[in-house]
């Protein structure tokens, strides 16, 4: 479990956290999204004791980062940003030398070491240098030697950041199976992540949190959520046609492709009249899709709106 | 313990993957031996000691352990890895003395490598090998001390280049402070108990009288509290670093 009460770091006059606030329980994945610069980076910080907050406390499984530290970072699996590791050593020497630091030894280490290697297909590359790697095959060696350990609690700043499609599906697979019954909590800011990856949504931005909500429920706050958009090529008879049904709240038409988008009025659903309509009047459709909102709209919406709403004059 | 074993280790085994510790290793010793023998007079003085040896340590390490310690924790800075390293589950203690102890006993093994002159000056006559053996041990417990100042003033910066100037910069004043001329330097314009006080803080003087064979205890624990105080600091440095 993470637990942070009014988290607050300041760097001079910016405050980069502000008052933040988060439960993260078992099982959840909770992805922490903002833009650059948000102060996720420093509140993951916090967290894992790497920097003093200003003021507020944080708990990794219920130890206090600050006054048991080395508890609660025996509990946390991390994963910093940019994954950093000693360039000088091989793949196998700083895993072992994370294997030492983490008092792990014996027959049950080396277990859990090939298990790890294994589980981030690194078995091919244990002797190449960490100055050598690509950024994708750096990410995964920080991914190993945060799960060696095999943590409660695992915080991952940008995980699948630099990695190729392929290699991002096998660490969401990753860490969807170590979800279970983890403590999860990842950073980012790309939002098809927190579509595959978590069941809970925190957005912040300027050290603020301004939402904390299922990825659903997030959907469900954008225009288009319920909307229905459909490829026609007599659009304009649709439009006007359309236009006339009791739950339709407007349309829109794309100026690039011709997409034609219907809104629905608050709480109506349109899709079976919407097609009802079109097969009626015999217009020939294609891609007819029921759009579950769009989360790069609601971000913005969040994240841009949460500026105004909370700067205070200077 | 084993945290403060892990970061030792993985010291040790940075520097002779890098170049660092061959590096360091010849020119020391080429170095040791050029300035015993040449610079040092080691044969026209007809004595059988190694003294010309031992004058020249401290100016070695002026220039060879700035080069050890400046990466210390400036590199981790720079390159990501001291937030790594600082939230694995060790305190700063662990890692300062796990670094402290790697680049001690690495001198410590450049210092032991140069037993040629030791081998030489035992067959050419009959030395007090008790005086050789002090020598030694002072040397190595000055090495310590400078080593102490690098790991501090390393974790001052992320800029090698700044870590290594600072700490040639420290050990050269904690060498002259107590020399006659810096000494005279400043005889009318102090008062003469803080000029005594100050001549105290040379390294010189005590390493030059453990060197003579004189082990005293003041001498020891000068060496001792120095470093330990320098240790302190570097981690007080660090835990500022947190918080700013």
């Amino acid at each position: 479990m993470i637990e942070t009460e009014q988290l607050t770091r300041c760097y001079g006059n910016l405050t980069a956290v502000d008052a933040l606030s988060i439960r993260v329980e078992p099982g959840q994945v909770l992805g922490l999204l903002g833009p650059n610069g948000a102060g996720k980076s420093t509140a993951m910080r916090m967290i894992a004791g790497f920097l003093v907050p200003t003021s507020g406390r944080a708990w990794v499984c219920g130890h206090d980062v600050m006054r048991e530290p080395l508890l609660a970072k025996r509990a946390l699996g991390y994963l910093p940003e940019g994954a950093p590791g000693y360039g000088e050593m091989t793949v196998h020497e700083f895993l072992q030398f994370i294997m030492r630091m983490r008092g792990l030894k014996g027959e049950g280490g080396y277990r859990r070491f090939d298990a790890v290697v294994q589980q981030l297909q690194l078995e091919d590359v244990l002797g190449l240098g960490i100055d050598t790697l690509s950024k994708g095959l750096r990410r995964r060696v920080g991914l190993a030697q945060a799960i060696l350990h095999d943590p409660p609690v695992l915080m991952l700043d940008e995980p699948t950041d630099g990695l190729d499609p392929n290699q991002k599906h096998a660490v969401r697979q990753l860490i969807d199976v170590m979800a279970r019954e983890r403590t999860i909590l990842i950073s980012t800011h790309l939002l098809e992540e927190v579509h595959a990856l978590c069941n809970r949504v925190v957005i912040i931005a300027h050290g603020k949190l301004l939402a904390d909500a299922t990825p659903a429920e997030l959907e469900a706050r954008s225009r288009y959520h319920g909307a229905v958009s459909f490829s026609a090529p007599g659009g304009g008879i649709a439009q006007e046609m359309l236009g006339r049904l009791p739950q339709v709240a407007g349309i829109e038409i794309d100026p690039l492709d011709g997409r034609i988008t219907v809104f629905p009025k608050p709480g109506e659903r349109i899709l079976d009249a919407v097609e009802t309509l079109l097969r009626e009047q015999g217009l020939e459709v294609s891609e007819i899709q029921l759009e579950r909102g769009r989360l790069d709209e609601v971000f913005r919406q969040i994240t841009t709106g949460g500026v105004t709403a909370t700067e205070e004059p200077a | 313990m084993n945290p403060i074993n892990a970061v030792l280790r993985r010291e040790l085994r940075s520097y002779f993957v890098t170049p660092v510790a061959y590096v360091f290793l010849v020119i020391f010793l080429v170095l040791a031996g050029i300035l015993t023998f040449y610079v040092g007079d080691f044969y026209e003085r007809g004595l059988a000691d190694l003294q010309p040896f031992f004058v020249m340590q401290p100016w070695l390490y002026l220039i060879l352990v700035p080069a050890i310690t400046m990466g210390m924790w400036a590199e981790e800075a720079k390159g990501g890895t001291l937030e790594l390293l600082l939230t694995l589950p060790l305190t700063l203690w662990q890692a300062m003395l796990g670094k402290f102890l790697a680049a001690w006993l690495f001198v410590g093994l450049a210092l032991a490598l140069t037993f040629p002159i030791w081998i030489t000056v035992n067959y050419l006559g009959s030395p007090d090998n008790g005086v050789i053996l002090a020598g030694y041990l002072g040397s190595w417990l000055m090495a310590g001390n400078f080593i102490a100042i690098g790991a501090c003033l390393s974790a001052l910066t992320r800029s090698q280049v700044v870590a290594f100037i600072l700490t040639a910069l420290v050990c050269v004043l904690l060498i002259l402070v107590g020399q006659p001329q810096a000494l005279d330097f400043f005889q009318g314009a102090l008062p003469r108990r803080l000029i005594n006080a100050v001549a105290h803080l040379s390294m010189l003087r005590h390493f030059e009288a453990i060197s003579r064979g004189v082990l005293d205890l003041r001498d020891l624990l000068y060496f001792l509290l120095s470093a330990l105080s320098w240790l302190v600091a570097g981690v007080l440095l660090l835990d500022l670093k947190r918080t700013h």
